[in-house]
């Protein structure tokens, strides 16, 4: 088994990254949807990371990593409260179900 | 034929290095192993203690003895007396209860959270110094990690309130973890002080910034604002421990148990363990952070060996856990929107007035 | 086999089954444990990757905010006691195709691309590296990021509420 290197990681993230995919095509419930976009937001994540250790700008990844965290934060709190609202007004947070533009 | 004779050297040797490598990443994970299962057998014993203490200190403050019956037949330790061993007689008593799980409840789930409360609860006895090189392991962000983890135990409380399928659970542990979120904002601002101070996470550098005497110790720097960040983070972490006078998810006369009233036997003993074993975190690191840690207040008196390091961390960490039960049978619970205003009107301006004082004290005078 | 590549293989191990459950599960909330254990093992890939700061963050962002968000608006959005949170998946065979084509097309690219490597550095410590690049190098990038936080608290604050 060879070390650990670059393509490791690499594979890693695409996996992660796939699944996540599938989460957001599949499922219909938004929560589950919102996990999904984590879940690639994640892989990206790793990518950055890996990226930054095996090159010699040392710290540019990391902090793109930050930024991408923070931004999943805020991306999804407000995702959350506009999932609320939805249930307010459609009794259920099934995708499908939310296809009306008007009022 | 040389060739056989010349691979089934390679061979040998290649088997022999993989072994060696082997028994190498063997012992390094033994280390481990046995750092981890010290640290597990150290907070169940921290919160067997915890749990004596509170009850005789309950009791004593209210004019009665507490446990006194429970003491066992062995002449030497027959001496001691005082009902000491009563908790074992309660743990015991908790492990051979039956095990109850109602019938709607999700069985996984109502398994696995008191595990992520208590788990969560003991990594983060690792970072804890509890002597110079007594320290399971030092990471360099160690006060990050610390506050990380324990925001972990919040997904343990949620996930026991759901699983129960009981409308007072769900309700016991939504508020619960309203409260513990509310509240680490003050106290992660309250610890950012003590970070500027320090200039470091590392919870060794900490505690070296404030060895040589008392008039060393972080409390007593930067007055009045680093005084302030420790009132704020004490009275933070006790709304994150869930104890009075902040303690409405456990409330008995409110809300039956809150979140862990359908739990019994030894998933209770887990919560039970878990809030104690909590209590002696804060309890090390408030002394840790602003109290000088392992280090003698006298200076290098007493404060040589590993014995009088221990020492010295075990007497402020049991002043702070005093002092935390005394507040806890003296004060009157307080209402769910005085805690919210607490938190989010008080505590954090205030948080940020220590954070601001502190920087600006630095930066004016060196 | 080095401690290291034990140590990565079982966090790999970890993180691709918990998302695996996260998908493949059709209890919302058994998705969400999927997704904490993923988060996990994602911050034990970065302490691996020499960023110890970052892996923090992620503990404390991810798992510590974010997952709680999610907890809290996976219970607040279904009918409370008895009604089990199942949720269904649409075409599934078509999807599969697609992810598979997308994994494929990643593989490739990441096997036969040459990635100007370079060997990596000893393990130092980030963060006072990182707290120094905030402030100098990615300061207008950091004033955004607070000020699209105030923004989403704010708007996040706004949706919500009980009209």
């Amino acid at each position: 088994m060879m070390a650990i290197g670059l393509n490791h990681y690499l594979l890693l993230s695409a996996v992660l990254f796939c699944l996540g995919l599938f989460a957001v095509i599949t499922k219909k419930n938004a929560v589950t949807v919102l996990m999904g976009i984590e879940l690639i937001l994640n892989a990206a994540n790793i990518n950055f990371i890996a990226f930054s250790r095996f090159s010699d700008t040392d710290f540019d990844g990391q902090i793109f990593a930050i930024f991408v965290i923070v931004t999943a934060a805020a991306a999804a709190a407000v995702a959350l409260a506009i999932v609320l609202n939805l249930y307010e007004r459609n009794k259920s947070i099934n995708l499908d179900e939310a296809d009306s533009l008007a009022g | 034929m040389p060739t056989p004779v010349f691979s089934a050297n390679l061979t040998l040797t290649n088997l022999v290095t993989s072994v060696n490598n082997l028994s190498e990443t063997f012992t390094s994970f033994l280390f481990m192993a046995l750092g981890a299962i010290i640290i597990t057998g150290l907070a169940a014993v921290l919160a067997l203690i915890g749990v004596y203490l509170e009850r005789k200190i309950s009791a004593h403050m209210q004019d009665r003895v507490g446990p006194m019956e429970v003491n066992t037949e062995i002449p030497l330790l027959k001496k001691i007396g005082h009902g000491w061993a009563q908790t074992l007689a309660d743990a015991v008593k908790l492990l051979l209860k039956e095990d109850i799980v109602p019938d709607a409840a999700d069985k996984r789930l109502h398994l696995l959270a008191p595990f992520i409360v208590f788990a969560a609860t003991l990594a983060a006895f690792a970072v804890l110094p509890f002597g110079k090189n007594l320290i399971i392991s030092d990471l360099n962000v160690g006060l990050f990690y610390i506050v990380a983890i324990s925001s972990f135990v919040v997904i343990g409380i949620i996930l026991a309130g759901w699983s129960s399928n009981n409308k007072w659970s769900l309700f016991g542990a939504m508020r619960s973890a309203a409260q513990i979120v509310s509240f680490e904002i003050p106290a992660s601002l309250a610890l950012l002080v003590v970070i500027m101070a320090v200039g470091s996470l590392n919870l060794g550098d900490i505690v070296a910034f404030q060895t040589g005497g008392i008039h060393k110790w972080l409390i007593f720097q930067y007055f009045p604002f680093n005084l302030l960040a420790f009132l704020i983070f004490f009275i933070a972490s006790l709304a994150e421990l869930n104890r009075a006078p902040f303690d409405i998810p456990e409330a008995e006369s409110e809300i039956i148990a809150g979140f862990h009233t359908e739990y019994s036997g030894m998933k209770f003993a887990m919560f039970f363990l878990a809030e104690y074993a909590n209590m002696f975190l804060v309890g090390v690191v408030i002394s840790t952070l602003f109290l000088g840690g392992w280090s003698s207040p006298f200076g290098s008196f007493l404060n040589g060996s590993a014995f009088f390091q221990v020492f010295w961390i075990a007497l402020k960490a049991f002043a702070v856990i005093f002092v935390q039960m005394w507040l806890r049978w003296t004060l009157p619970r307080v209402r769910v929107d005085q805690l919210m205003y607490t938190s989010w009107k008080v505590l954090t301006p205030f948080a940020f007035v220590a954070m601001f004082g502190v920087g600006l004290w630095m930066v004016l005078l060196k | 086999m080095a401690l290291f590549d034990f140590i990565f293989y079982g966090f790999a191990a970890l993180t691709v089954a918990s998302a695996g459950v996260m998908v493949f599960s059709k209890n919302v909330v058994y998705s969400a444990v999927g997704l904490l254990f993923t988060f996990f093992g994602v911050a034990g890939i970065y302490v691996l990757l020499a960023a110890d700061f970052v892996a923090i963050v992620q503990i404390l962002i991810y798992v510590g905010g974010i997952l709680v968000l999610l907890l809290f608006g996976v219970m607040l959005s279904q009918k409370v006691a008895g009604v089990e949170l199942r949720t269904g998946t649409m075409n599934v065979v078509p999807a599969a195709l697609v992810v598979l084509g997308v994994f494929v097309v990643l593989f490739r690219v990441i096997t036969n691309s040459a990635w100007a490597v370079q060997a990596p550095t000893e393990f130092e410590p980030t963060t006072a590296t990182l707290g120094t690049l905030l402030m100098t190098d990615y300061l207008i990038p950091f004033e955004i990021a607070s000020v699209l936080l105030l923004g989403a608290l704010i708007g996040a604050a706004f949706i919500a509420r009980k009209n």
